[in-house]
């Protein structure tokens, strides 16, 4: 099918045509041709943010809620600029998305002009490829090789940079097949080494799966399978901040999250496994610890669909590039048709061990009367929606720590966070994402009261499309990740890390026509979360909780998975001078 | 060993062997990368060099396939043997290149450079740099009364060679192409 249009109708046949029913955008000077379009059409909603970094997090969250692609239309300059966090933010976790940017005219490209800026340039590096489209007939094509593009392989952001003259003038539009591009990363894995990684299975004493994000990217068949291989062969498994989710919190053989913030039975698991298999994951430095002494005597197997992240910090001895979901079937074909053995008087002693471990009982924290511990919120957040169809996105700090050690996922796509690059601001835009995919749902943003100022604009957002989320903040009036910090490595200095100057939420709640609670007393605390939830509008929550309580356990930069720190009383001395170097 | 091929068209051995040894000895490799011949595609692969720090020894590209918009970028770099699979991995990873091959695994190959040297003086060092030039079979390719440039081919060894010979004898400026790669056979 081939038709003649403008370059701005392009986008929007475009979109249609890739399904798109949401895009997060901003207007601007550079991009009016295609807002003209949109003004003219009803198949797509355009959503209005307040701050081009919101559009981008809010396509990210509503693509890693969905599955599906997430759209942003900004204009250039500015409008590139502030995108560009978001960018690197979903290169980092990995998230579809496809942001597409107004430019100067082609004929004024390299003058300086009025909100000119090198836009593929300046996101060469934090998008997984990006196009300056100089010709209308060309457009159709590169915009659905950039869905092509973001949304295979190992997914990720995408920028089209598309200048004025090529929106307005008219060219051909046509649907190129994805298959007719030569970007086809394979997602099968190699047989022989997937049968190699079942015999391994089959003899390990001390297994453990160790998954991430890949497995939710893989799509919801990737986590039936994992659940369906971990409960078959009764191995235990943990999971990246990433990949929560993918199989049940309550799950029999779940051992909670892995890594710095992780759970003392998971980490033990890890150091002392004799067979780790990495399903999607990338050996990330927060997993990791002091890298000479991970998990040292251990085989290690390695599913990933980039074959860049196979030996790129850990060797590991069996390395399958393809999709998780696609290695998982074979997986556990294989398995079935030897005879689905695992070495289970080896597993039994195992998992004995492991039971030892649970004991320790690591979350538990000293409850107080009188104040709101951040750890007895979330407990209470839990408890109090668990029963609901719930999505939680996070800020950036030790609210989200807690916030993944005591909020329990039961599903994929229900949790949105920062991983890989721990953008403070990212959970406010997300929540409206979330709530734009699912606007039946209960979306909660935990947040901490630092994090949620970078983003706060995005009030005005929530209010105007009328968008119940809920804002949950753990008020502990710091930067509470960069203060532990400081008083574990730098002598308790607390230079900058004070919240000053806070706003009144409830005030600031309801300057933009939403409503505002306040809780400070534990005993009121169930009542203020019940009429959060209840209230039938966006809700700024302020939790105030402990001030300087720290998150545990913790792995201090420079140590081992077995050299946790589980409390206060570990703390003495426990990053020497080699860790401060250290992030 | 499993070999692992991530861009279609890879022939002969993969570029993708996945189990390397791991080693702290630095190698150097050649590598040919085979790209759309689009804008910007140089400027990724140099940013993926400059961004995750490897090394660029020498780099040269031009259109080889007219019709089908391929260019030739020809990489040598040095890293121990993991950093140079991850540079492999991480050139595989960009959206225009076609292909990644390591020469130097799938070898042997032959490696050509050009450069021009510009020698000044009068007298006997002048003649010496001619005879010079002729053992090496550089050819003149510009003469006046007091100095000649030089033209050369050959493996970069042998240009660094002739670099280290022409520096008593009056050389003035080198221009060289970078390393030019093909595998020996067919
Ligand atoms: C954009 C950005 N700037 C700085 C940081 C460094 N940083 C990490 S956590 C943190 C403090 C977050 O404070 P808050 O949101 O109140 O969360 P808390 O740790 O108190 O729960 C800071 C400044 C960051 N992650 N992101
Ligand atoms: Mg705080």
């Amino acid at each position: 099918m081939t038709r003649e249009m403008t370059g701005a109708d392009m986008v929007i046949q475009t979109l249609k045509d890739q399904g798109v029913d949401t895009v997060f955008g901003y207007p601007g000077g550079a991009v009016l041709p295609i807002y003209d379009a949109i003004f003219q059409q009803n198949d797509i909603q355009h959503i209005l943010v307040r701050h081009e970094q919101g559009a981008v997090h809010a396509a990210e969250g509503y693509a890693r809620s969905t599955g599906k692609p997430g759209v942003v239309l900004v204009t250039s300059g500015p409008g590139a600029t502030n995108a560009v966090t978001g960018l690197t933010d979903a290169l980092l976790d990995s998230i579809p998305i496809i942001v597409l940017t107004g430019q100067v005219p082609t004929f004024m490209i390299g003058s300086d002009a009025f909100q000119e800026a090198d836009t593929v340039g300046i996101t060469r590096p934090c998008t997984k490829h990006n196009w300056l489209v100089k010709d209308t007939d060309e457009l159709s094509g590169v915009l659905h090789e950039a869905f092509h593009v973001a949304t295979s392989g190992r997914p990720g952001p995408v920028l089209v940079d598309i200048p004025k003259d090529v929106q307005f003038a008219t060219g051909t539009y046509t649907i190129p097949k994805p298959s007719a591009s030569h970007y086809q990363p394979p997602v099968k894995g190699d047989l022989e080494s997937i049968t190699e990684l079942v015999a391994a299975l089959e003899k390990a004493e001390r297994p453990v799966f160790y998954t991430g994000g890949g497995v939710i990217n893989s799509g919801p068949a990737a986590s039936q399978l994992l659940r369906e291989l971990v409960d078959a062969t009764g191995i235990p498994i943990t999971s990246t901040l990433m990949g929560l989710g993918a199989y049940p919190a309550s799950g029999k053989h779940w051992l909670g999250m892995l890594g710095m913030h992780g759970l003392y039975e998971a980490n033990m698991a890890m150091h002392g496994c004799d067979l780790m298999i990495n399903i999607g994951a990338r050996f990330d430095d927060r997993i990791t610890g002091v890298l000479s002494s991970f998990s040292p005597n251990s085989t290690k197997a390695h599913i990933d669909i980039d074959p860049s992240s196979i030996n790129k910090v850990i060797r590991v001895d069996i390395p399958i590039v393809g999709d998780v979901g696609h290695v998982l079937e074979d997986m556990l074909k294989i398995w079935k048709s030897r005879g689905r053995k695992t070495n289970a008087e080896a597993l039994v002693s195992w998992t004995r061990q492991i039971n030892e471990w649970r004991k320790v009982d690591c979350l538990k924290f000293a409850d107080d009367k009188k104040v709101i511990k951040p750890q007895y919120a979330l407990s209470r957040l839990e408890a109090l929606t668990k029963k609901y169809d719930r999505y939680i996105t996070t800020e950036v700090g030790q609210h989200q720590m807690w916030a993944a050690q005591f909020l329990n996922f039961e599903d994929p796509n229900r949790w949105m966070t920062s991983g890989g690059l721990g953008t403070m601001g990212y959970g406010f835009p997300a929540s409206i994402g979330v709530q734009m995919a699912h606007p039946d749902a209960l979306v909660v943003n935990v947040a901490g009261e630092a994090s949620w100022l970078m983003n706060m604009q995005e009030l005005g957002t929530a209010a105007q499309y009328k968008l119940p989320v809920k804002q949950f903040i753990l008020n502990n009036e710091r930067l509470g990740m960069v203060r532990q910090w400081q008083e574990l490595l730098h002598g308790s200095r607390y230079s900058q890390s004070w919240s000053e100057a806070l706003p009144d939420f409830v005030k600031l709640a309801e300057a933009f026509g939403a409503k505002g609670i306040i809780c400070s007393d534990p005993a009121d605390l169930d009542d203020a979360i019940m009429e959060m939830i209840e209230h039938d509008g966006p809700v700024v929550f302020d939790c105030l909780v402990t001030k300087h309580e720290n998150c545990f356990p913790m792995i201090p930069s420079g140590k081992a998975h077995n050299e946790m720190l589980l409390g206060e009383a570990d703390t003495e001395g426990a990053i020497q001078a080699g860790g401060a170097v250290l992030v | 060993m499993s070999a692992l091929h991530i861009k279609k068209g890879s022939t002969r051995h993969s570029a993708y062997n996945l189990r390397p040894t791991f080693s702290d000895v630095q190698e150097r490799h050649t590598l040919a990368v085979l790209v759309e011949n689009e804008p910007g595609v140089l400027a990724r692969v140099i940013g993926l060099f400059s961004g995750r720090g490897y090394n660029i020894e020498s780099l040269t590209v031009a259109e080889v396939d007219h019709t089908g918009h391929l260019s030739r970028i020809t990489i040598v770099t040095k890293g121990t043997p993991q950093v140079i699979e991850q540079i492999k991995a991480q050139l595989g990873r960009i959206i225009p290149v076609h292909d990644v091959h390591d020469l130097t695994v799938e070898g042997p190959a032959v490696e050509r450079e050009l450069a021009i040297f510009k020698v000044a003086g009068e007298g006997d060092k002048r003649v010496e740099a001619l005879r010079l030039a002729d053992i090496f079979r550089a050819n003149v390719v510009d003469s006046t009364l007091n100095s000649f440039i030089f033209e050369i081919t050959g493996a970069p060894d042998k240009i660094d060679a002739f670099a280290d010979l022409m520096r008593p004898l009056g050389l003035v400026e080198v221009a060289r192409t970078g390393v030019a790669a093909l595998l020996r056979g067919d």
